[in-house]
């Protein structure tokens, strides 16, 4: 990506998000602080030692995704195939007028229509074989977004599905930037999830890393002395990536536009040894792609795990690259939770909203700032300033790093 | 249940694969193919899935293919019932 | 906003990898092998199976299939002890993951690559499966939920690796552990196509300077009661119960679905010069990939394979090669009526009559279909087709399909000369992807 004029540019956002259905919901209750944590109502998680979550609880998936469509998709897909809709629109693309053979559609997936595939697992073993739907085959699988998006839409091009948890969104979207420079000119790309079923939270329960406080402001305090894990959630977003070129023909109007990505994979843990990571590298080797030095950089979006030692790792990661307190930190995921497949497409869609309108949204709930991650974190009100080049970092549970550069158009 | 009649099968149907975009189910529907009317070989395989354990009478593979229609399935499904 | 391009002069910072090279000329060869199948484990096993015509298919035995419609599968005979897997990693992992890091094992002393040639942070990770860790989760579920009785399951009961089994990307993990890769690192999940798509997505990473070796192939390990039932209810799957052995009938008239299979193959990527430099030895090379989607059905294909044709297409391009160049075309041939045509038809569009001499074979007749996997066994087998100069027969071949009226090798392999192969993958999502390995020359080559 040496010639910025050759750099992919992002056209339209589509967000399905705990505190905002739609783009201007959601980016009006981010920068004035408004949370979508709340008490779990998908059903009843009393008996859970984890009972808030990031629900959409505006979702109906009655007035988003036609009938015949809905009852063989998942949640999780209601929400992708919504977010895809939107994003679409917003970006002013009719795919029918688009060539088939150049759009593509590349999702990252993280754990399924889990929902869909608890109900049928449950009519297997306690009805039997011939009670289990046929539309298990399709709904549940991790491809089902990315497959139902481009049958909807009718695109041929090359389609993917990446897994890497957390840090899916970017690597989706970085297989994107790929995909354009081999001839598709269109790709949908990003990422939700929804496994806030009783299965899936008590598979994410596993993991001993979510929050079990009930106060769905104390709950998830990435960065902070009082941090005790993170808050999981549902929903995220979906981006229109186009070849410049083909954006410029049709006069479409970005929002920024890839400068630099990188991903690595941490080393192995060893019992009695502390975790190495490759995070810095990470950073470090996104900014080199975006030929960006650290001082270019306006704010930097984090991944916030919420739990001390990861958070610590990432500050330290983040100070390793840019020199303590030396840039804007902020994670609005807080207002969330983490979407897992969908947390880092939505801080990609929000840092692209940070620079249309030069402003840095908040890291809402911290109030004791710990003193272990050197970081500038900003904090409880948006930060008003020319946001140029940001910088999103994302980490998937069991290794992955992420890091990507978006830049104004 | 002594007959099956089109309107059980509209439910079947509805309540199984969903309701089509384009067409109004509670018209003259009997003669129109699934496929006319908007579902698909996986729709009608799941709507006999359903009438086989509603009704509890077997549904050869053979049988299915040859449902073409609500009325067809319906027919079919009241052969078995008084056979 | 600053888009000037200087470089900055802190650039190359201690401890980071050199400035990547450009793309033109990054060319990627296959040094490693591993493959852990139905029917014998290990590359050896595996390719005498093919070679023999042998059909590993069989009545399930991973469970009691009594009440299921297709009660049959190709199973692996695979027991994680005996292949080096601690107690712990028996513990943490799921099947899928055990058949991926024993085939990763396998491909890695095979390569024999080392540290100082490709150091960790250079060396990629790309992982492809379908359903991932489907036989945890159903197991745990059963646990948790006391036999289906709790939709609010019960997380007293819970094992520390149950999130692992809800994300896939877990797979990746363990096979990035096992080699040490510390580069780019995903789980590919496209469904039936996702064992050619991540072998595709490592070839890229190489391709494009991410990477100089890519750990890359698929696992799966779908022979579990919602897996088999799901495929029961769509009727995809062959109710031949009283014949598995010859169950798996791909172009064949008597056909009547496919024989879900189980296994798993990764194969060492590496860039060329990076392998000719420490003299290893080459399998063979990829020379083009590409995907394309039928944007029409999840399950169903239409009849003319079009989708599949252009991905065919691009990669000829990619190659610089002509339909005529191709020596053996490995089908995704799954052996349901649907997909026999739809891809019959696709290669009589894309090759036109070269269609008609060119040999095509499917392996599934042998190893069944094991979704996610067989897409990176079947270019395990590509490459050893290559090295061997033999391609493997479609088993069961005895009645051929009047609408299938190409040369399916059947029943018996056949010994030609093999130096341009084509492999394609079909899936739920309408997936179609297209792959072309070609013999490598050490010196020059038809495309850069």
């Amino acid at each position: 990506m040496t010639d910025p004029t050759r750099r992919p540019l992002i056209t339209g956002i589509g967000i399905t998000a705990p505190n905002g259905l739609g783009t201007q919901a959601y980016w009006s209750a981010t920068l004035d602080g408004k949370s979508g944590l709340g008490r779990i109502t998908r059903f009843d998680a009393d008996r859970y030692p984890v009972r808030i979550a990031g629900e959409v609880t505006e979702f109906d998936d009655t007035e988003h995704v036609p009938s015949r469509l809905a009852v063989q998709t998942d949640h999780w897909t209601h929400l992708g195939l919504t977010a895809a809709d939107m994003a679409l629109r917003d970006a002013g693309i009719d795919p029918a007028a688009h060539p088939e053979y150049q759009m593509a559609v590349v999702t990252a997936s993280s754990s399924g229509g889990t929902e869909f595939g608890q109900r049928e697992i449950e009519k297997l073993w306690t009805r039997g074989p011939s009670y289990v739907g046929v539309y298990q085959s399709i709904a549940w699988f991790y491809a089902a977004t990315t497959g139902q998006i481009s049958i909807r839409h009718g695109m041929r091009g090359p389609c993917g599905v990446i897994c890497t948890e957390q840090a899916g969104g970017l690597d989706a979207a970085a297989h994107a930037r790929r995909l354009l420079t081999t001839g598709t000119t269109m790709v949908v790309t990003g990422g939700t999830d929804a496994s806030l079923c009783p299965y899936g939270l008590v598979a994410q329960l596993s993991t001993g890393l979510l929050s079990t406080r009930d106060d769905p402001e104390r709950a998830y305090l990435p960065f902070d002395t009082d941090a005790c894990g993170y808050v999981p959630g549902e929903g995220g977003a979906m981006l229109i990536l186009e070849h410049p070129a083909t954006a410029r023909a049709r006069d479409a109007h970005p929002y920024g536009a890839i400068a630099g990505y990188a991903a690595t994979f941490d080393p192995r843990p060893h019992p009695g040894h502390p975790p190495t990571t490759n995070l810095h590298r990470t950073i470090t080797l996104a900014l080199d792609d975006a030929r960006t030095t650290p001082d270019q950089i306006d704010v930097v979006f984090a991944d916030a795990h919420g739990h001390p030692a990861h958070d610590r790792a990432e500050a330290q990661a983040i100070t390793t690259v840019f020199g303590p307190h030396a840039v804007p930190v902020t994670a609005p995921k807080t207002m969330t939770g983490r979407l897992y497949a969908g947390g880092a497409a939505l801080d990609l869609a929000t840092a692209l909203l940070a620079i249309r309108d030069g402003v840095i949204p908040p890291t809402t709930g911290v109030r004791a700032a710990d003193p272990a991650c050197e970081i500038d974190l900003v904090r409880a009100t948006p930060r008003d300033g020319p946001v140029r080049n940001a910088l999103i970092i994302a980490r998937g549970h069991g290794g992955f790093n992420a890091a990507m550069v978006v830049t104004t158009p | 249940m002594t007959t099956f009649t089109l309107d059980d099968m509209r439910q079947i149907m509805t309540g199984c694969a969903g309701v089509p975009d384009s067409v109004d189910l509670t018209g003259d529907i009997g003669d129109l193919t699934f496929t006319d009317l908007g579902y698909d070989s996986l729709a009608v395989l799941e709507m006999a899935a359903r009438i086989q354990q509603r009704l509890d009478i077997p549904i050869p593979d053979d049988a299915v293919g040859e449902m073409k229609t609500p009325q067809a399935a319906v027919d079919y499904v009241n052969r078995r019932l008084t056979g | 906003m600053n888009t000037t391009t200087t470089r900055p002069a802190t650039r190359h910072r201690p401890g980071t990898p050199r400035p990547r090279p450009t793309r033109r000329g990054r060319r990627v060869v296959i040094t490693g092998i591993g493959v852990t199948a139905p029917g014998g484990i290990g590359t050896p096993a595996f390719w005498d199976l093919l070679t023999a015509g042998r059909t590993a298919t069989r009545t399930i035995t991973l469970f009691d299939p009594t009440g299921f419609r297709s009660r049959i599968a190709a199973e692996c005979d695979y027991d994680p002890t005996t292949h080096g897997l601690t107690p712990q990693q028996i513990r943490r992992m799921d099947r899928a993951a055990q058949l991926g890091v024993t085939a990763a094992r396998e491909a890695l002393t095979d390569s024999g690559i080392t540290h100082d040639a490709i150091p960790p942070e250079r060396r990629a990770t790309t992982i492809g499966s379908a359903v991932g860790c489907t036989m945890g989760l159903e197991q745990e579920y059963l646990v948790l939920s006391d036999r289906g009785r709790h939709w609010l399951v019960d997380p007293d009961y819970r094992v520390p690796q149950l999130y692992g089994y809800m994300a896939p990307s877990t797979i990746a993990t363990e096979i990035a552990w096992t080699a040490d890769a510390q580069g780019p690192a995903a789980l590919i999940s496209t469904g039936c196509t996702a064992g050619l798509d991540a072998i595709g997505h490592g070839y890229q990473l190489i391709r494009d300077g991410s990477a100089d070796a890519a750990i890359a192939g698929a696992t799966d390990a779908p022979i579990s009661p919602i897996t088999v039932a799901c495929f029961d209810a769509i009727k995809a799957t062959s109710p031949a119960n009283d014949d598995p052995q010859h169950a798996s009938r791909p172009f064949d008239l008597d056909r009547n679905g496919f024989v879900l299979g189980e296994g798993a193959a990764i194969l060492i990527l590496e860039e060329r010069t990076t392998a000719l430099r420490r003299d290893a030895h080459i399998y063979a090379e990829i020379a083009g990939f590409a995907t394309r989607s039928n944007a029409y059905h999840m399950t169903g294909l239409k009849p003319d394979g079009r989708e599949m044709a252009e991905a065919i297409r691009t990669t000829l391009h990619q190659a610089r090669l002509d339909p005529a160049d191709i020596h053996y075309i490995n089908a995704h041939g799954s052996g349901t009526r649907q997909n026999d045509r739809h891809e019959t038809a696709a290669f009589k569009d894309a090759l036109g009559h070269h269609a008609y001499t060119t040999p095509v074979s499917s392996i599934k007749s042998m190893i069944g279909h094991s979704l996610g996997a067989i897409g990176s066994i079947e270019a395990a087998a590509c490459a050893l087709a290559i090295t061997h100069n033999v391609i493997p027969p479609t088993a069961n071949l005895t009645t051929p399909d009047p609408e299938c009226d190409l040369d399916y090798v059947p029943r018996t392999a056949r010994t030609a000369t093999v130096d341009t192969v084509l492999t394609v993958g079909s899936g739920f999502g309408g997936f179609q992807t297209a792959m072309l390995l070609t013999r490598h020359h050490h010196r020059g080559g038809h495309h850069d």
